[in-house]
């Protein structure tokens, strides 16, 4: 247990669960959504509360694509590539994206914790293709030149909240 | 709400929502699948419904309890299916279908249809100069059959009550008050129901093997893990008619013997989880699921688990493993689900379409399924129609219906007056059919022999600026990069198939590439462990053996027939056009350019890296790609 973090928000989730091994993925969903990933602190906590292994508790955070280890930008863009989307255009978007900001397939998540970019596999909104989602927001039918104008507001809003929070 | 204690309450509760129902003389039907929502179709519902309440109009939103006179009913219902011009309302009784509706309109929708019964012209839907203003009108709906999906668009999605005014828990009643569940198997045997989500294994059977099992504890599993890349039809059965599919599952808990369920739900469709959630907390009120359902024996709970995203988990074993909170990966077989299955009891596994089928089968009988679509594959079969097709959306048509009723006659061919090249059917583990294939019916068998499969009935529609090794190779891409990892044909060969592709479309492909391509997908289909493997060659084999030549071009000539690989793009500079300014030259990163001024100016494509900035740059429309 790390002294210096906050296990009270883990504990609510915990209370929601019977302690048994088939909620692990239910209890590390609701941790990841309130972090909006997994901090590495949650394991050896969430492993003595359930009784399992922290190895465990990693084997399953790390086989499943939607958890993460690392903590993700402010504005998460995710850029769907499924079948749809990809004849319809939808690499392109994605270039350019990460080209706007600076990213790339290794480099997700900008230096100032502002943006994270990564693709996914089908959204199922396949009739508005190509798509992209910013957090739990979707923007249908994308251009690159869309995704542009898009950054940029955000980028503003970004700067707007940082204005805010040193005010 | 009070629990319904027998059937008699049953009855007349149904009978009391179809009389609430009958006071809607006028509905007003929002679409709220993830599409229109994505395109604000919240926003116009909470538009409509500040709207008739300024004008005192009485607008009820939830099916009404109490006695009560006339109103107009505005619903929040499940997918339409036409995607493509949504938000989509619908307006009843005329059966008008407004598209691509906007905050605008509402004022008008309120004062001109709501009140005065007349249609705005310019929100029906409109084809080379003809309106057509009711739904079934238009000719994307004129060839469908819409029995699965026939609430789709047409009741409340979030309402019990509405589904029980429209008839709904019926089939369960029946099965649960007039039949055995020998009688209940025997009927889904008869009908021949074949399970939707590929494979079509037949689900009376399956059920059959299931109630045989002498183990006491047994489970009902729904398989939502609609993980296909452009295939979206089990989400808009969850999320738009979620009754329906609980339903299905509780109709196999009694013919089985299981008590329990779990829906495996994809993390992608955080609207059908809501809708669900929702769904069952309904019934559970109603005492429709839960302990001695309706004063009987039955005890039936059901339970959600929610995805974590990995298409592998799609398959069985896969899926029952990442219920019981582990790493989804598929274990050898036998034994089968059937018999060890989730938390290794014997289990039903079906998927979301397979299990809204049932409650049709119960209610109406084995023989009227029969009557629709081939005797060897009977029912409908809905499809998710994408990619570069007019009319994208989702739809239901029966089983044999062909692939050219599908694309032409109801997504209305080719975008944009394109060709039509192929259509990639059954996602990753599919194949791609293509001209010569347009007059296959669809239906299990035929596709089997034609080297693809219905899958769970994603059609992907792709022109003639397609390129297929590009298909292939981003195919390979998604199943290699699924691929558990546990066994070493799917892991190791994938990569290295899709290493092949890599390089045939950056123009570096070699002699004899493509037989080991195919030596390759013949290893990993005979020797990998599940279904996602034994597939995963299934779009490369399918596109060298309709589209050989394309492959040829790129490894030979350094050629994308399609012109859409980067890597392999020419650009080059038309000397007639050329002035000679040298912009370009100074615009390539590169330095690829080179020339003497008032001269034209040539490109040297070892060096270019296809960045287009040149094309930019130039004034007079000289750099030309292709």
């Amino acid at each position: 247990m790390q002294p210096s973090f906050d296990y009270r928000a883990v504990d609510e989730i915990l209370s929601l669960y019977e302690k048994k091994e088939s909620n692990i993925i239910a209890i590390l969903q609701d941790v990841q959504e309130r972090y909006h990933y997994l901090p590495r602190e949650v394991f050896p906590y969430l492993a003595s509360a359930l009784g399992v292994s922290e190895a465990r508790l990693f084997s399953v955070a790390t086989f499943y694509e939607n958890f993460s280890l690392e903590a993700k930008g402010r504005f998460v863009i995710r850029v769907c590539d499924g079948t749809a989307c990809h004849v319809r255009k939808s690499i392109p978007i994605l270039e350019r994206l990460r080209k706007e900001l600076n990213l790339s397939a290794e480099k997700k998540t900008t230096p100032d914790g502002g943006f994270t970019v990564e693709t996914v596999s089908c959204l199922g909104a396949c009739g508005l293709a190509p798509v992209i989602t910013v957090n739990e927001q979707v923007y249908p039918a994308m251009t690159p030149d869309k995704a542009s104008e898009l950054v940029a507001s955000l980028r503003a809003q970004l700067a707007a909240e940082k204005a805010g929070e040193r005010a | 709400m009070n629990k319904l204690t027998n059937r008699d309450e049953l009855i007349a509760l149904r009978k009391e929502c179809a009389g609430a129902l009958a006071l809607e003389t006028k509905r007003v039907l929002v679409c709220a699948g993830t599409g229109c929502v994505s395109s604000g179709s919240m926003r116009i519902f909470e538009r409509l419904k500040t709207l008739m309440e300024e004008r005192n109009i009485p607008v009820s939103v939830e099916l009404a309890h109490e006695p009560h006179g006339q109103s107009v009913g505005l619903k929040e219902c499940g997918c339409h299916g036409f995607c493509e011009m949504g938000p989509l309302v619908r307006i009843e009784p005329q059966g008008w279908l407004y598209t691509k509706t906007t905050l605008e309109d509402c004022e008008e929708i309120v004062t001109r249809t709501i009140l005065c019964g007349e249609r705005i012209e310019r929100l029906s839907f409109q084809k080379d100069g003809t309106a057509y203003p009711k739904q079934d009108e238009i000719p994307f709906y004129q060839k469908q059959t819409r029995l699965v999906l026939e609430h789709c668009g047409q009741i409340d999605a979030t309402s019990i009550r509405e589904y029980l005014g429209f008839g709904g828990y019926a089939a369960f009643e029946t099965a649960l008050f007039d039949r055995t569940p020998d009688d209940v198997i025997d009927e889904i045997t008869k009908s021949n129901l074949r399970g939707r989500g590929g494979g079509g294994f037949p689900a009376g059977r399956k059920w059959a093997q299931v109630r045989r099992q002498t183990e006491p504890v047994k489970y009902v599993v729904c398989n939502g893990d609609e993980g296909d890349p452009g295939a979206f039809m089990d989400r808009s059965v969850m999320e738009g008619d979620p009754h329906r599919m609980l339903e299905g599952m509780m109709i196999a808990g009694i013919a089985t013997g299981a008590q329990e369920g779990y829906i495996y739900v994809r993390a992608e469709y955080p609207l059908a989880v809501k809708r669900l959630r929702r769904a069952i907390a309904q019934a559970e009120e109603l005492g429709l699921l839960g302990d001695n359902i309706l004063g009987t024996a039955f005890c039936f709970t059901l339970h959600i688990a929610r995805g974590a995203g990995a298409f592998v988990c799609g398959e069985g074993s896969a899926l029952t493993a990442s219920i019981e909170g582990k790493r989804g990966m598929p274990r050898v077989k036998p034994p089968r689900t059937v018999e060890h299955g989730l938390f290794d009891k014997p289990t039903v596994l079906n998927n979301v379409e397979t299990f809204a089928n049932v409650p049709l089968i119960i209610a109406r009988g084995a023989d009227w399924y029969k009557s629709i679509g081939p005797e060897n594959s009977p029912g409908t079969k809905a499809f998710a129609l994408t990619g570069n097709i007019v009319n994208t959306g989702l739809i239901e048509v029966p089983m044999g219906t062909t692939l050219r009723e599908v694309i032409f006659d109801i997504g209305g061919g080719v975008r944009g007056g394109k060709q039509f090249k192929a259509v990639q059917i059954g996602g990753p583990s599919g194949g791609c059919l293509t001209t010569e294939d347009l007059d296959l019916p669809l239906d299990f068998d035929s596709l089997k022999k034609a080297g693809a499969m219905i899958g769970s009935g994603g059609l992907v529609v792709m022109d003639e600026d397609t390129c297929m090794v590009e298909v292939a190779r981003f195919f390979m891409h998604f199943t290699q990069n699924e691929s558990c990892g546990k066994c070493v044909p799917c892991r190791e060969g994938t990569k290295r198939m899709l290493a092949i592709l890599e390089r045939i479309v950056e123009g570096k492909g070699e002699e004899g590439d493509i037989e080991l391509l195919l030596e390759l997908a013949d290893t990993i289909t005979a020797t990998a462990l599940c279904g996602l493997g034994k597939s995963a060659a299934s779009p490369v084999v399918s596109t060298i053996k309709s589209f050989r030549a394309e492959y040829e071009a790129h490894i030979r000539e350094k050629r994308c027939p399609a012109g859409e690989c980067q890597k392999l793009k020419r650009i080059w500079i038309d000397p007639a056009l050329c002035k000679g300014c040298s912009k370009c030259a100074k615009a390539c990163p590169v330095n690829a350019i080179t020339g003497q001024i008032k001269q034209p100016f040539s490109i040297d494509l070892s060096q270019c890296i296809r960045c287009e900035s040149c094309i930019a740059t130039c004034a007079f429309h000289a750099i030309l790609e292709g």
